[in-house]
């Protein structure tokens, strides 16, 4: 016995997710394109025998329903945005074939944005692009690919080039992207045609299914319905006015020049995920919980600005560290975003041996300013009998109020005379609890042997440390 | 266990991988952007992925796709990325697909600012894209809980099969404080209605048409009474200094924090005021404030808004006795004595 | 079906699946198809083999869009 040439088993033997009562017959119109499509797509799946890792994605369009037809896994998605539910399906299973079967509409219009980048990506998916130049399914509106002068639902004049634009070549776009390893054109019209189309959708899945990246192929594709015209006029429609326009070829083939891509599942090992947190390390207990200590502790309100460089954020955060690991609550408020890469940076930091209500720092009973600017913005805020700590080597000005403690402390100076210039805000915490002695010189240096990032300057640090402290203690009277 | 002094949003994105969080899709915004920094960091390292998407709308998009998979995945933004999020979410609220969405709300409306609103709440409480659905929410007011809170949404999103969010506002999301991170990986079962890309799973099916309208009215009133089991098992609430209040204040996130230093420096003057803060945000402590409005003389919402929460407040009380709101807008946060000097105000006008 | 049967290419139509198209009649090279008079509960004309001259060159199979309307059985 011969061959016979029948359903392929790529269908589904009945369609029971259709709902009525013909289980064999498709939703499509007569002489519909997509019905032919499907026919090659579900021969391909049977011929390549993907069906099982298979899944197929039909966004909006009359074949949002193509999850009735095929025997694979099966999403429906929003307009347009098939190619990234493929890119979540693909990066997720990397060894599934992922097909995104779009239609004129949803993936040259709505979709642009979501085809383009995909196809960038090189995701790991197959598009199936069925170009008929109209919008079947919402009514026969004007579609991306419509041709000039085409009378359309919402072209009842014609298109209108000059006010619409022209017809968009997306085989032409995607090809010109470096990552797409194969895009091709092709027309269901004919038996020629058919075979052609039947070749690219094989060519486009098995280049999937060994491991090479994103293909896509287009099909010319009538649309009798939406056309007002009958199957074989249209046909006749896709052969004189379409082709014309869309000219059928392959625009990119370069499988042969690629390397598959293994498939690595995404499957992170708990020894991974905690290495990679920085959690596998022993948690190294600092001090011993001092009771007396957190008991008698004062509330500290602190406000650090300056100017970006200077170290603001990360002199509040050390202190917070500090403040942490001695066992009070703290919490640390950054300025963030734009307004920091304008130049100015401040911090507000709490230390209390009580639950921190807001973070916020209105009235600070410490301020610490960097700068002139700072100085001069947040000095009014101070709570009356508070501490202001100015680094002289850069305000020039005095602060005005007479209600608070003033410190004048060379940071900067301080900090080069160690030789490191940027760690003045390492100064100006030490001067701050020099001062204030509310944590001890000897925690802050344990501290910062133990938690510093960057190795190599902690000696440095620890120099500026015991310069802030050494200046405070020989300048200032507690 | 591991402490770190931590901002929020860097506890969000470690926290989502000890929940089990295989991937990440996202696109930068402030002040949400030290998420997608430490995802793209950290992620990698631990053999988890993440895609920097072209937009809000394909980020929530590749969720969807990524969400079939059955493992557990997650995005985040900020307001105006919550806004291009929404058909996403209603999309995945429709094919019961879980996936946990981190909003670290700035000021609106339009491009607005980056500093803290808490103007997304009916945006995100009331379901926010089209059709009748919800999504849990959760809100939480220190970067102990914006850890917490984003290991819990990812099991109440495999438990219920929906989208879960993280509410928080710009300064839960940049503030920094100690926070404790559990030691083990969460353990994520395997799904019966996930696509896995095998023979075992093929015939499972994700989508959220149905044109028949009886059938999608069952897929409606299956949302409904999944709606109802979250909101009978699901609300979770906190109180302060409530016993013999007699006044309440209601609010959540950074206004909690606010709020709670009010309290204690009003009972310090003996005023009877105390705290209801909401965690879950939808489910909403309903049943509770019904209950108090009995012998509470006075409900404030304290918001970020133009006053978006006091209506679920309002809905709650019925009528039972009055409700109170102040809130500021445009990121401007209130201060301590301008909450203190509102509050004392209410108190005078019901309870003097 | 008999022995004999299975060497002569041949097309099965199913007409309650047919939409009446005429894609297949007209892209038949040998002309074997046409479209009969008889309606099908859609209320289609439906296509028909002759009976004779069939190559079983399977261009109907492909150029009909239903999945299984028509069956080619070739030689």
């Amino acid at each position: 016995m011969g061959k016979i040439l029948q359903k392929p088993t790529g269908f589904y033997d009945k369609f029971v997710r259709k709902p009525g009562t013909y289980d064999q017959v498709t939703h499509y119109c007569p002489g519909c394109g997509h019905g032919r499509i499907h026919k090659l797509i579900a021969e391909a799946m049977q011929n390549l025998e993907i069906g099982d890792q298979t899944v197929f994605i039909s966004p909006v369009g009359c074949s949002v329903f193509a999850y009735y037809y095929f025997d694979c896994g099966n999403i429906q998605s929003a307009h347009g945005r098939a190619p990234a539910v493929g890119t979540g399906v693909a990066r997720s299973n990397p060894h599934a074939i992922t097909i995104s079967y779009q239609g004129d509409g949803d993936l040259g219009a709505i979709g642009t944005s979501e085809i383009i980048h995909a196809a960038n990506r090189g995701e790991r998916m197959t598009i199936i692009f069925v170009n008929n130049g109209i919008y079947g399914m919402t009514g026969g509106q004007m579609a991306p690919t419509t041709l000039p002068g085409q009378i359309t639902s919402t072209t009842p004049y014609g298109r209108d080039a000059a006010t619409t634009g022209l017809p968009m070549k997306m085989c032409e776009i995607i090809s010109q992207l470096d990552a797409p390893v194969y895009v091709e054109r092709t027309a269901v019209t004919d038996a020629k045609g058919i075979m052609k189309t039947k070749r690219a959708i094989t060519k486009a899945l098995k280049s999937q299914k060994e491991g090479y990246g994103f293909s896509f192929v287009e099909i010319l594709s009538a649309c009798p319905i939406g056309w007002k015209m009958s199957a074989n006029d249209s046909i006749k429609r896709i052969e004189e006015e379409m082709i014309p326009y869309f000219p059928l070829k392959t625009f990119k083939d370069e499988i042969a020049d690629r390397t598959p891509r293994p498939v690595v599942p995404v499957a992170p090992s708990q020894e991974d995920v905690l290495k990679a947190l920085g959690h596998d390390q022993k948690e190294e207990i600092l001090f011993k919980n001092d009771k007396k200590f957190i008991d008698d502790f004062t509330t500290q309100k602190v406000r650090i600005a300056g100017f970006g460089g200077q170290g603001v954020l990360m002199a509040g955060t050390t202190l917070g560290m500090l403040g942490m690991e001695l066992g009070l609550d703290v919490t640390w408020l950054p300025s963030y975003g734009p307004e920091m890469r304008g130049g100015t940076a401040n911090c507000h930091v709490v230390l209390s041996n009580k639950e921190v209500g807001s973070p916020v720092v209105e009235s600070p009973n410490v301020l610490i300013a960097m700068n002139e600017p700072s100085l001069v913005e947040f000095e009014p805020s101070v709570t009356p009998g508070g501490l202001v700590i100015v680094n002289s080597s850069v305000v020039v000005g005095k602060c005005k109020r007479s209600d608070v403690t003033v410190l004048e402390i060379p940071m900067t100076e301080i900090a080069d005379s160690c030789g490191l210039k940027a760690a003045a805000n390492m100064a100006s915490i030490s001067a701050y609890l020099a001062f204030s002695k509310v944590i001890e010189k000897d925690q802050l240096v344990t501290l910062i042997k133990a938690k510093f990032k960057k190795k190599s300057l902690i000696e440095q640090n620890v120099a500026v440390i015991e310069a802030a402290y050494k200046y405070v203690s020989d300048h200032v009277r507690g | 266990m591991k402490r770190e002094f931590i901002k929020g949003n860097d506890a969000i994105a470690k926290a989502a991988l000890l929940a089990g969080c295989t991937q990440y899709y996202g696109y930068p915004i402030t002040p949400s952007s030290e998420i997608i920094h430490t995802v793209a960091r950290v992620f990698p390292k631990a053999g988890a992925s993440f895609v920097q998407a072209e937009s809000e709308l394909a980020a929530i998009n590749m969720v969807y796709g990524a969400a079939t998979t059955g493992q557990r995945i997650m995005t985040a933004s900020s307001s105006p990325g919550i806004s291009l999020k929404q058909e996403g979410v209603s999309y995945m609220a429709s094919a019961e697909l879980p996936c946990v969405v981190v909003d670290i709300m700035r000021a609106g409306p339009g491009l607005g600012n980056i500093w803290p609103e808490q103007s997304d709440y009916d945006q995100v409480v009331k379901g926010g894209g089209h059709g009748s659905y919800k999504t849990p929410v959760l809100a939480p007011n220190c970067p102990q809980e914006m850890c917490d809170h984003t290991i819990l949404a990812f099991e109440l999103a495999d438990k219920y099969r929906t989208p879960v969010y993280v509410l928080a506002d710009a300064y839960m999301g940049q503030v920094m404080e100690p926070v404790t991170f559990p030691s083990e990986v969460a353990k994520v079962e395997k799904k019966d209605w996930a696509l896995y890309a095998d023979k075992d799973s093929k015939h499972n099916l994700v989508t959220s048409i149905q044109m028949n309208t009886i059938e999608m009215e069952k897929v409606n009133i299956r949302l409904q009474k999944k709606y109802q089991e979250i909101v009978a098992n699901e609300v979770r609430f906190e109180e302060y200094c409530m016993d013999d209040a007699e006044m309440a204040l209601v609010s959540y996130g950074i206004a909690s924090r606010i709020s709670r230093s009010v309290v204690d420096e009003l009972r310090e003057t003996g005023l009877k005021v105390g705290l209801l803060r909401p965690i879950t945000l939808y489910p909403f402590p309903t049943l509770r404030i019904q209950e108090l409005s009995k012998r509470i003389k006075v409900f404030a919402a304290i918001e970020l808004s133009n006053g978006q929460m006091v209506d679920d407040v309002k809905l709650a009380v019925n009528g039972a006795c009055p409700v109170e709101y102040y809130g500021r807008m445009g990121g401007a946060v209130p201060t301590h004595e301008e909450v203190v000097s509102q509050v004392k105000g209410f108190y005078k006008l019901y309870l003097a | 079906m008999t022995n004999d049967d299975k060497d002569i290419p041949r097309v099965e139509i199913i007409p309650e699946e047919c939409k009446g198209c005429e894609l297949c009649v007209t892209q038949c090279p040998k002309d074997c198809l046409y479209m009969s008079d008889k309606i099908n509960q859609f209320g289609y004309n439906v296509a028909c083999y002759t009976g004779e001259s069939c190559t079983g060159c399977g261009i109907c199979f492909y150029a009909c869009p239903e999945p299984g309307t028509i069956k080619v059985f070739k030689k």
